[in-house]
């Protein structure tokens, strides 16, 4: 009898994920996309998280965790699932699963749909789940110190160096997402900007009026950011004042860069924690929203299953599907970032290993879930206006006639006047090239609630998911040079002492200030880059944030086979395999490739043939030495992320291999088994 | 019709907690009963300090993501 639901959600799952595969020559309802998904969450948390749970991870409800062996009431405490499943979820759902599937849309609805679900149920939630009860099992040590502890002391550094990495990259195309939102739109600027005053009211109202009462501050944040979000709607209609908000890219990635540097060396109350705070609630308020409206307008996918970029000639990256819609989706089927939270805060709140599951799987699951929603939200679009809003004038063309034609010629319908027409209807002078997934995400958002909650409200409503997309990058951009900065410091430490003290200011000034650099130059290129710079930026942070994936699974097979379960090694070796094989094929591609729309040296050669021949207008030709410096640069830096991976894929080998030959290991860092003292623990333990 | 008031009553409360719990608005209380309960000779921290000290160990590792 316990079968019959599981039965009866394999049925739907299979109807739906049918439905959605064959009906391939007419529009298919969001509703088929969005029951497929969850069927195959539910069935994935059901049988398969059980299943390793059980067998490969041996579970056991009746022994202790650090949270609980360490309690201190402070960073190790136990705390209920439910709750330790909210923070993590907060913690690993960032603008990641919004971005990627949006540029991944322009191979059409099918191929991202397919790989956000398959990579998630065995990639994605497993790396997640049994990182955390790894980490779990080792008193919350990271990710890198397990690297070090169970392989060795360069597979260690290898993940330092990758993480360090991946900071940079994901600060810079984050950076040049919100810049791309915010470009000659006053309402966008003004209601961003005015989020940071509202931080520093709610932070001091946390440490020095009320201390402590998150739940008081948040309200007051949040208020305060409808406030902006009013206060910008009617900034936007003042002659006098809208201009003091209307800047070009170049000074919005000043500001930006900036602003992370200010974020990075001023104490955490004021800026950092409460902006989290704000950005947290706004995060699950609206991600709920979105659900509710999705299944309430039931909208039509416009997009066709498959589109004619799967070729490999799209307009918003080049590359084939295979291996590109790997590298673009990386958070929301599988993300290697989620290992470094998954052996972070979240370990030391486990009461109880048999949490693993929900927190671990469950957290993914729902981020997976939130891809998908993004999905929707740019597919619903007419596949026309979805290009003209994505697309690079270095592509398409710079004026609209010329973007319009070039769009209508690839078979996708639109004119001047329809883009006019959703430019007044959200608020904006132009939608045209606003490259970077954040602004047709939020046309699809707008339309989505518009049709449910109203649509007199549309322009409201896309700034409302502006703001809600450029609150959550700032917090990922800020903690990121935060703990980027921590790195740096640690570094620097080895080189010279004093360095290394996290509380010196000189250290924090100039760590801070290598940080905000690394990631301000590769900003700031993308910023100058015809075709709008997020066609080189995200492939590059898909890559490494698929190598870091890679590094978190090859600790987990590594452990695995070193705990005598080599039977079972394929539940982490078949997603690490994969992401090895997408992952050296975009990059060797990225490497080699002879094509100019995907070969970075290819790209740089043909730039520097074109300048020497005079044949670049003017303001390219400026720009241009600057172009092809960054592009070999990035092609080195694709080659150094490929070492990394390689290089602790084999170190896992070499440790396997004498593991397999019976030759002597580095013991375990595994703590001690103590039974659980804590209540329900004993019962849950007896099958 | 009492027994449906005092029922919704008690859910309201749980889910208040709740709230409270996950948002991190009762950690000193909660610091404060652990500190009771483990350690009760040292003197706890003020509730500006624990706070000030719970965010930056919050923020000193990786606690967000992409």
């Amino acid at each position: 009898m316990r079968r019959i639901p599981a039965a009866l959600l394999a049925i739907v799952g299979a109807i739906a994920v049918g439905g959605m595969a064959l009906q391939r020559h007419e529009p298919i309802n969001a509703l088929w996309i969005l029951t497929a998904a969850v069927c195959v969450y539910l069935l994935g948390y059901r049988f398969y998280a059980a299943w390793i749970a059980a067998r490969v991870l041996s579970v056991d409800a009746g022994r202790a965790t650090p949270a609980e062996r360490l309690n201190n009431g402070r960073d190790f405490v136990p705390t209920h699932r439910a709750i330790v499943f909210g923070h993590h979820f907060a913690a690993i759902a960032g603008p990641g699963p919004l971005v990627g599937p949006t540029l991944a849309a322009q191979f059409g609805y099918l191929p991202g749909t397919l790989w956000i679900l398959v990579g998630a149920v065995l990639g994605g939630c497993v790396q997640d789940m049994i990182i955390l009860l790894l980490s779990t099992r080792r008193d919350g040590r990271s990710l890198g110190q397990m690297a070090r502890d169970e392989l060795g002391p360069l597979g260690g550094f290898a993940a330092l160096i990758g993480t360090l990495i991946i900071m940079i990259i994901l600060s810079a195309v984050l950076g040049l997402v919100i810049v791309n939102v915010m470009k000659h739109s006053p309402w966008a600027t003004s209601t961003v900007f005015a989020t940071i005053p509202a931080a520093l009211i709610v932070g001091l109202y946390l440490r020095r009026w009320r201390p402590g009462r998150v739940l008081e501050g948040s309200l007051l944040g949040v208020l305060l950011m409808l406030l902006a979000l009013l206060a910008g709607g009617w900034i936007d209609h003042q002659p006098v004042l809208r201009p003091l908000f209307d800047y070009a890219a170049i000074a919005l990635a000043g500001f930006v860069i900036l602003y992370g540097f200010c974020a990075a060396i001023l104490p955490v109350w004021l800026l950092l924690a409460p902006r989290d705070y704000l950005s947290t609630f706004l995060k699950l308020g609206t991600v709920a929203l979105l659900a509710v409206a999705i299944v309430l307008t039931h909208p039509q996918i416009r997009m066709p299953a498959v589109t004619a970029f799967a070729d490999g000639t799209g307009p918003l990256f080049g590359g084939k599907v295979f291996p590109f819609v790997f590298i673009t989706i990386a958070c929301g089927a599988v993300s290697g970032f989620h290992a470094l939270v998954a052996s972070g805060t979240t370990p030391k709140l486990i009461s109880n290993e048999a949490d693993v599951r929900l927190v671990g799987y469950g957290s993914m699951a729902l981020e997976s879930f939130v891809a998908i929603m993004a999905l929707i939200a740019a597919t619903l679009l007419d596949p026309g206006v979805y290009f003209a809003i994505n697309a690079g004038a270095g592509v398409v063309g710079a004026t609209p006639a010329a973007a319009v034609h070039t769009i209508s010629s690839w078979g996708f319908p639109v004119t001047v006047q329809q883009m006019q027409t959703l430019a007044s209807a959200m608020g904006e002078r132009t939608l045209f090239a606003r490259s970077g997934g954040a602004p047709s995400l939020a046309v699809g958002m707008a339309s989505i609630f518009g049709s449910t909650f109203g649509r007199g409200l549309l322009a409201l409503w896309y700034h409302f998911a502006i703001m809600f997309e450029a609150v959550f990058i700032m917090a990922v951009l800020d903690a990121g040079t935060r703990v980027g900065r921590f790195m740096v410091q640690d570094l620097l430490g080895h080189l010279w002492q004093p360095l290394g003290r996290t509380s010196w200011y000189p250290s924090v000034l100039l760590a801070s200030a290598l940080m905000v650099g690394a990631w301000g130059y590769f900003l700031y290129i993308g910023v100058i880059d015809p075709n709008g710079g997020v066609n080189i930026l995200w492939p590059l942070f898909g890559i490494s944030n698929q190598m870091l994936a890679g590094i978190a699974l090859s600790v987990a097979t590594g452990i695995i086979i070193k705990s005598g379960k080599l039977r079972y090694a394929l539940v982490t070796l078949a997603p690490l395999a994969w992401l090895a094989l997408v992952t050296t094929t975009a990059a060797w591609q990225k490497i080699t490739s002879a094509d100019s729309r995907i070969g970075l040296f290819a790209a740089a050669d043909e730039l520097a043939r074109q300048l020497a021949l005079g044949a670049l207008p003017p303001e390219r030709a400026a720009v241009a030495p600057q172009l092809i410096f960054n592009q070999r640069l990035d092609a080195w830096l694709t080659m150094l992320l490929l070492a990394i991976l390689w290089f602790v894929i084999l170190d896992m080998a070499r440790v396997c291999a004498r593991r397999l030959r019976g030759l002597p290991l580095r013991s375990s860092s595994e703590a001690p088994y103590q039974s659980s003292r804590l209540q329900g623990a004993a019962a849950q333990a007896q099958p | 019709m009492r027994g449906v008031a005092g029922l919704a009553a008690r859910h309201a409360a749980a889910l208040w907690s709740a709230l409270r719990t996950a948002s991190g608005d009762d950690a000193y209380e909660r610091y404060r009963a652990h500190q009771a309960a483990r350690h009760a000779l040292e003197p706890p921290l003020s509730r500006r300090a624990f706070y000030e000290d719970a965010q930056r160990r919050k923020w000193s590792g990786v606690s967000r993501c992409c």
